[in-house]
């Protein structure tokens, strides 16, 4: 059963690609809409979804200790003293990714045929996109390192076919390639973390990793080593500081492929694997010090950067990141289970917002620039109530969603004992920049006046039927980790291990205390920048004033242009000495020295040939003389 | 006297070197083409001396042989030498050198 959930979608995949290379891009083939591909590959997703919530009505049933379905689908690699079979395992933390995967994968699928529907290749990219699910799906579900990292590097490869899906127009084409290659960086620590880990463990089965960590090793080098070696895989594919350089390109995407892959279920993959090694990384203080560090950084850098970007995408790619970092921030913090929690919600109203996104480009005829938008919400009821429900959610307003595992992580940075209260500084900060760029961006789309040049229209159903069903689970996602009675806490309690114990002199009165102040403060940010964005003129004279700061964050601090000059450059610099010195100056001239001596060789045994039967007769008659000379005397 | 067998080899060999040296100074390509006639002929007196020599007819019968093979070459070589000859207006081998081509 659980095989089913992955074949679904890689069936679609066959089928639409098969059909995409032999009758859609066949020569004087009918344009064809994206109506039948579309609805294949969302039949494949859906009942993915269906088998996924089979799963986990089943896990439901089960005793709370007990919550594992496992498949053994064959045997994999057996070499010598290693065996390896190819296992799938559904257990709480798997089923939630899994529902969240093919459920908003569903939405996002159903969206995508509304927005692709001027596609002239709609096969491929449904093709694509039911690759990504399964893919993605074997990530959650493998049982062992090696086929969670099938999923992962082929969730990788989805990730660069789609965001260079118009792959003629070479910037996108780039940009694919840019986020393959900084994934390539990653998914090195990934593998190394894995050889760490089978050489002092001895297994690469999550379960008996968790199990074995504790009674071989204890908290020696080796589990740091394999702990920061896998965040380093994490920080690839989860584009946190510093390679998340990545994600802001890969929007040049089409938005429904942002909205699944960059924001709602490929980039939180790191966020699984640190919560599926979370046992292990409690293990070592240092190593958690360094994810969380890394997430708070990240989450304070890419908001900040957010704030200056003026394109749509760009700015929910920095939200993300930012986003993203929180997460990282709570498995740092040793609140795996906040994190996961994070990832959930986030995934709805990220989903919703670029979906959102998606349809106000699609309404402005490919127009991405947010200066030039404006007073959206007559001309676009639809897009602007659901924008409007996942902007509060992000922003951290009660009751929505957002709110909820925001506020988790916030308190758990406040009162683990790996936290602190700086951890709870830098997310509180990273908090009010969430709601002070989002409010920033809807002001600037949907409220004021017009500054469009195009007649604008509602996007068709197909893409806001989807939105709304976001929209329902943005405002009430949050429900399923109320503070308190956390049910998503106790549902993942078997694969986390037991939430860790506040530091002592930490009451639970200063949960609600901080609940309260972070409600506050979100409210009151999003009031101000309401008001401060009212008047265009206003804010343009406080950029103006600002202008030194505002190109930095606009230039998103120049580190795209720091690591051209410290890396690109310079590898391109060594790459040319190689091509011109090594390649061409000695391979390519040792080969050619070898041609030309032949050549010369050639020139001198052809002054033999002089045509002369004469001159051949007489050397017949030497020959034969030496040949009777040799028969009579011998060679002596 | 007494004609020894050896003295009839003797007198092949002489033959025979004789039109080597033909063929290979000779420029005129009938003067070649005798030359290989002789070296034929001289090939076959070698033949027929052994034949008597050892009383064996097989070295007759080989002479027999060589005389038709030699006849066909000769004809073959001469039908050569005039469609060279209309080819290049000459039979002068020292201007020929098509087998380098």
């Amino acid at each position: 059963m659980l095989a089913m959930i992955i074949v679904a979608p890689l069936a679609g995949f066959l089928l639409n690609g098969l059909w995409y290379f032999f009758v859609q891009s066949s020569r004087g083939a009918k344009k064809a809409g994206s109506t039948s591909t579309g609805l294949l590959a969302t039949a494949a997703v859906f009942l993915s979804f269906v088998a996924a919530l089979a799963g986990h009505i089943l896990l439901l049933r089960m005793p709370s200790g007990a919550r594992v379905i496992e498949q053994k689908l064959f045997g994999w690699i057996h070499a010598g003293g290693f065996a390896l079979d190819f296992v799938l395992r559904l257990d709480p933390l798997s089923s939630l990714f899994c529902l969240v995967i093919t459920g908003v994968g569903t939405l996002i699928h159903i969206y995508s045929i509304g927005y692709m529907s001027k596609d002239s290749t709609p096969g491929r990219y449904f093709a694509y996109l039911n690759l990504f699910c399964a893919a993605m799906l074997l990530l959650v579900l493998g049982a062992s390192m090696p086929v969670m990292f099938i999923g992962w590097e082929g969730v990788g490869l989805c990730s660069y076919l789609l965001i260079g899906y118009w792959h003629s127009d070479i910037l996108k084409a780039a940009a694919g390639k840019k986020a393959f290659i900084v994934n390539r960086i990653g998914d090195l620590g990934f593998v190394l973390g894995m050889f760490v880990i089978y050489r002092h463990i001895g297994s690469l089965d999550f379960f008996a990793i968790s199990s074995g960590v504790s009674s071989a090793v204890g908290a020696g080098m080796p589990v740091v080593a394999a702990s920061l070696l896998l965040f380093a895989g994490c920080v690839g594919k989860s584009a946190q500081i510093p390679l998340y350089v990545w994600l802001p390109d890969a929007m040049a995407g089409p938005t429904p492929v942002s909205a699944l892959i960059h924001a709602a279920t490929m980039v939180t993959g790191g966020v699984y694997l640190m919560a599926r090694v979370s046992p292990m990384l409690m293990l070592s203080s240092g190593a958690m010090l360094v994810i969380a560090g890394v997430g708070a950084a990240t989450a304070l850098f890419a908001g900040a950067i957010a704030f200056g970007q003026n394109d749509i995408k760009k700015i929910l790619a920095y939200s993300t990141i930012s986003q993203l970092g929180y997460m990282f921030l709570a498995c740092g913090v040793g609140a795996a289970g906040a994190g996961v929690f994070h990832v959930i919600t986030h995934s709805f109203f990220k989903a919703l917002l670029f979906l959102g996104a998606g349809s106000v480009i699609h309404a402005m005829g490919g127009e991405q620039d947010i200066r030039k938008m404006g007073g959206l919400r007559g001309a676009m009821p639809r897009t602007f109530i659901t924008f409007a429900a996942a902007w509060l959610a992000i922003s951290g307003i009660p009751p929505l969603s957002g709110f909820f595992s925001k506020d988790e992580i916030l308190w758990r940075a406040f009162s683990s004992p790996f936290g602190g209260r700086i951890f709870w500084a830098a997310g509180m900060l990273a908090a009010v920049m969430t709601a002070a760029y989002m409010t920033r961006l809807f002001s600037l789309v949907f409220l004021g006046g017009g500054r469009a040049s195009v007649r604008v229209h509602e996007s068709p159903a197909t893409m806001t039927v989807p939105l709304f069903v976001l929209g329902a689970l943005s405002v009430a996602g949050g429900f399923i980790g109320i503070p308190g009675m956390s049910a998503i806490g106790h549902w993942l309690e078997p694969v986390l291990g037991q939430t860790q114990a506040s530091r002592p002199g930490i009451g639970h009165s200063a949960e609600w205390v901080l609940l309260a102040s972070s409600a506050a403060v979100a409210a009151a940010v999003v009031w101000v920048t309401l008001k401060f964005y009212e008047k265009p003129a206003r804010a343009a004279g406080f950029r103006q004033k600002g202008r030194v700061v505002a190109d930095v964050l606009e230039n998103k601090f120049y580190i795209d242009e720091l690591y051209g000059a410290m890396l690109v450059r310079p590898l391109v610099a060594i790459s040319g000495w190689a091509w011109k010195k090594i390649d061409d100056g000695m391979i390519d001239s040792a080969v050619l020295c070898a041609g030309r001596i032949s050549i010369a060789a050639g020139a001198l045994a052809r002054k033999l040939q002089t045509g002369q039967l004469q001159a051949y007769a007489l050397a017949m008659l030497f020959g034969a003389l030496a040949l009777i000379g040799y028969l009579v005397h011998g060679l002596g | 006297m007494k004609i020894d067998p050896w003295m009839v080899q003797a007198l092949a060999a002489g033959i025979f070197m004789i039109g080597f040296a033909g063929v290979l100074v000779r420029r005129n390509v009938i003067a070649m083409l005798m030359c290989v006639e002789l070296m034929l002929n001289a090939a076959n007196m070698s033949f027929v001396a052994y034949a008597w020599q050892h009383a064996d007819m097989a070295g007759q019968a080989v002479a027999v042989f060589v005389m038709a093979v030699a006849a066909a070459g000769a004809a073959v070589g001469l039908a050569i030498v005039v469609s060279l000859f209309r080819a290049l207006r000459s039979a002068d081998t020292g201007g020929i050198t098509l087998l380098k081509e």
